[in-house]
């Protein structure tokens, strides 16, 4: 397949605490032959303001994002639910701010959740990766019902070598995070973190892995307090094999 | 003495506000017995709607054409109780029309005592709960029955009412109320459908959705009092509570499509930990987060903090038989909050915390600048490669979550040296 041009959104919560994750995505495209851009100017795609109630700051972010990537061509990002959020909520937050231009620029996009691009725009499901590890994957919701992401994740999982993975019971029940409800509600938050966790340790898996690095920082952050002995990564960090150097 | 005891006639004291749904949710959570009777519950109910969706075919036209029907109503919905009164009237029954919660229950109450009881047998369904009838009744010193005990009164609510034809209809529930003199229907007034055609998509969607079966066991159909047959009077409670001020709202509106099925609740992961006492009165599960402060405003603390009883992870939105967009109508209310507190002379921490994030996110120098002071206090912060105790508010994350270290480079540092 001839070489794609891709923008990759990082996300601000990847930028900055889970570099890795971004990393793994340049290599892993770049593997296949594409060619990767980092639009510097990008900054957050606006979802905390915007779930948390704050409507005018989550516009001026939206209205950031559409300036930074409008022709962009394809914008590919490791993080379901930023592109869940400027896919399903964009048009929302412009009528929120009686901006029918940031609709229109909105709906000019084209953004892709990792997973998305790989299986329906590259056509890719064995990128070549060897993973040698037990692996449960969680359904975030932004993923599932959000985004719809369906079976891409695990067809991707099943063509890695020597990975094995394992079934996650109650996978698609939410484990609690629900951004700034991890803070606001934090007791039901931990209390549904508490009950993931108990499903992860039931199976044998090593690694939870997942779409969105926030919900795996909750489960992760639960797992590391109780020294469950099983670690979270972002699928990407799977897909794209270990760093050089 | 004498000055602690209310002269007689004095109403008793407003009960004090509901708590957050935070703090009544710790409570909630302490009490093990709350989650184990609810898992049984939902997952039951979850079960049996899973399994009479699995077996519609044609799910996702009824759901549509439901949604459609209610959407339509709402939006002529004076004609339509105009026209519903007028054939109460005509086939023999009394229309009462209650402004607030506490209005219908002085009704209902002055109904029973009318009839010259001193108790009700009192079925169980949303809008009852809703306008906390049974409470409400008990305070005014009328005994609240079971539902199928024999009495001169019955009150019960009711899933539609046709307004065509004055049927009132309730689907499922357990025996039909047979009160010997008097029936008092209570009802939200969105729950008018305007022909009796309408019911068929609705009679499929309720029992499915609440995970009664393909059907309910019971449907019961009341057309005003029968000479010889069942109760000599019918009475007909209107309750607005509110329902016309989500009315005036575009975006909430949407809400009042709900036909009180309950699958919203049943799949929602915050209610089954926390029961609905949790959420206070007026509703609980995700639909009761947005009804309530649709109705009531978003001033109060307890309807405030409804909107935020909930992770957004959309598995209402999936099940709710009339496709209410129940994460966004949380997010809509959230922002009605956020706009309702904006005002304040002193701005909240909160809002001096969003608005100074949204300031940094907006210029990507800023962002950057940010980012490497973040860097450094992280690495302050952490210990053997994880934090494990985060200053302020954060610390509610920090109480049982680690949060692994602030790497020594960003993303877009890595990126710039590459
Ligand atoms: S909101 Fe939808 S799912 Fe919830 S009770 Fe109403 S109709 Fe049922």
């Amino acid at each position: 397949m001839e070489a794609v041009r891709v923008a990759l959104f990082v996300a601000c919560y990847n930028d900055a605490l889970f570099p890795g994750t971004g990393r793994a995505v340049v290599r892993l495209l770049e593997r296949l032959g594409h060619r990767v851009d980092f639009p510097a100017a990008q900054t957050c795609c606006g979802q905390m303001h915007w779930t948390t109630g704050y409507r005018r700051e989550a516009a001026a972010l939206a209205r950031a994002f559409t300036g930074v990537f409008d022709g962009a061509g394809a914008v590919v990002t490791p993080s379901a639910s930023c592109a869940a959020t400027v896919r399903a909520s964009y048009a929302g937050i412009a009528r929120a701010a009686g901006d029918p231009a940031l609709a229109e620029a909105a709906g000019r996009l084209a953004v892709y959740e990792l997973t998305e691009f790989l299986v329906d725009v590259l056509g890719v499901t064995d990128v070549g990766a060897r993973f040698p590890h037990r692996v449960a994957y969680q359904p975030t919701c932004h993923a599932l019902r959000g985004l719809g992401v369906g079976d891409r994740p695990l067809r991707l999982l099943a063509s890695v070598r020597d990975l094995e993975l394992v079934d996650l019971p109650a996978a698609e029940e939410c484990c609690g995070f629900g951004g700034t409800f991890a803070v606001k509600n934090a007791d039901v938050s931990v209390a549904l973190a508490a009950d993931k966790v108990r499903h992860v340790r039931a199976t044998s898996a090593d690694v939870l892995c997942a779409l969105d690095n926030s919900c795996l920082a909750h489960i992760g952050g639960a797992l590391s307090r109780l020294h469950a002995g099983v670690r979270v990564a972002h699928l990407a960090e799977i897909l794209a094999g270990p760093e050089e150097g | 003495m004498s000055g602690a005891v209310p002269p007689a006639g004095t109403p008793p004291p407003p009960p004090p506000p509901p708590p957050r749904f935070a703090d009544a949710a710790r409570e909630a959570l302490a009490d093990p017995s709350v989650r184990r009777g609810l898992r049984e519950a939902t997952s039951a109910a979850r079960a049996g709607a899973a399994g009479a969706v699995a077996d519609s075919a044609d799910w996702e036209e009824l759901r549509a054409a439901g949604a459609a029907v209610r959407d339509r109503t709402l939006l002529d919905l004076d004609r339509y109780l105009e026209e519903l009164e007028g054939a109460v009237v005509e086939a023999g029954g009394t229309v009462h029309w209650a402004v607030s919660a506490a209005d219908a229950v002085r009704v209902v109450a002055g109904l029973v005592r009318a009839q010259g009881e001193s108790g009700a047998a009192v079925a169980d369904a949303p809008v009852l709960r809703e306008i906390g009838l049974a409470g409400g009744l008990a305070a005014a010193g009328i005994a609240v029955l079971d539902a199928g005990a024999a009495a001169a009164v019955a009150v019960t609510g009711v899933d539609f009412m046709v307004a065509e034809t004055g049927a009132l209809v309730r689907s499922g529930g357990d025996a039909a109320p047979a009160p010997s003199a008097a029936l008092v229907a209570v009802a939200g007034l969105e729950q008018a459908v305007p022909a009796w055609r309408d019911l068929e998509v609705f009679l499929q969607l309720l029992p499915r959705a609440s995970g009664a079966g393909r059907t309910a066991a019971r449907t019961v159909v009341w057309s005003g009092p029968v000479a010889g047959d069942g109760p000599a009077a019918c009475h007909l409670v209107l309750v607005d509570n509110g329902r016309t001020r989500a009315l005036a709202d575009p975006v909430g509106r949407t809400a009042l499509r709900c036909i009180g099925c309950e699958a919203c609740l049943n799949v929602c992961p915050v209610y089954e930990r926390t029961g609905p006492a949790a959420y206070g009165p007026g509703g609980a599960g995700p639909i009761g987060a947005v009804r309530v402060p649709l109705q009531r405003g978003v001033r109060g603390a307890h309807a405030a903090s409804l909107p935020f009883a909930s992770t957004l992870c959309g598995a209402c939105a999936d099940v709710c038989p009339v496709k209410i967009d129940l994460p966004g109508l949380l997010v809509h209310l959230r922002g009605e909050v956020v706009e309702a507190r904006r005002d304040r002379p002193v701005p909240a921490p909160e809002l001096a915390a969003m608005r100074a994030a949204a300031w940094t996110l907006a210029e990507p120098r800023r962002y950057e600048a940010a980012l490497r002071r973040g860097a450094r206090w992280g690495r302050l912060l952490a210990r053997g490669g994880r934090i494990g105790r985060l200053p302020g508010r954060l610390g509610k994350w920090s109480d049982a979550r680690d949060l692994p270290a602030p790497p020594a480079q960003s993303f877009r540092a890595w990126w710039g040296r590459r």
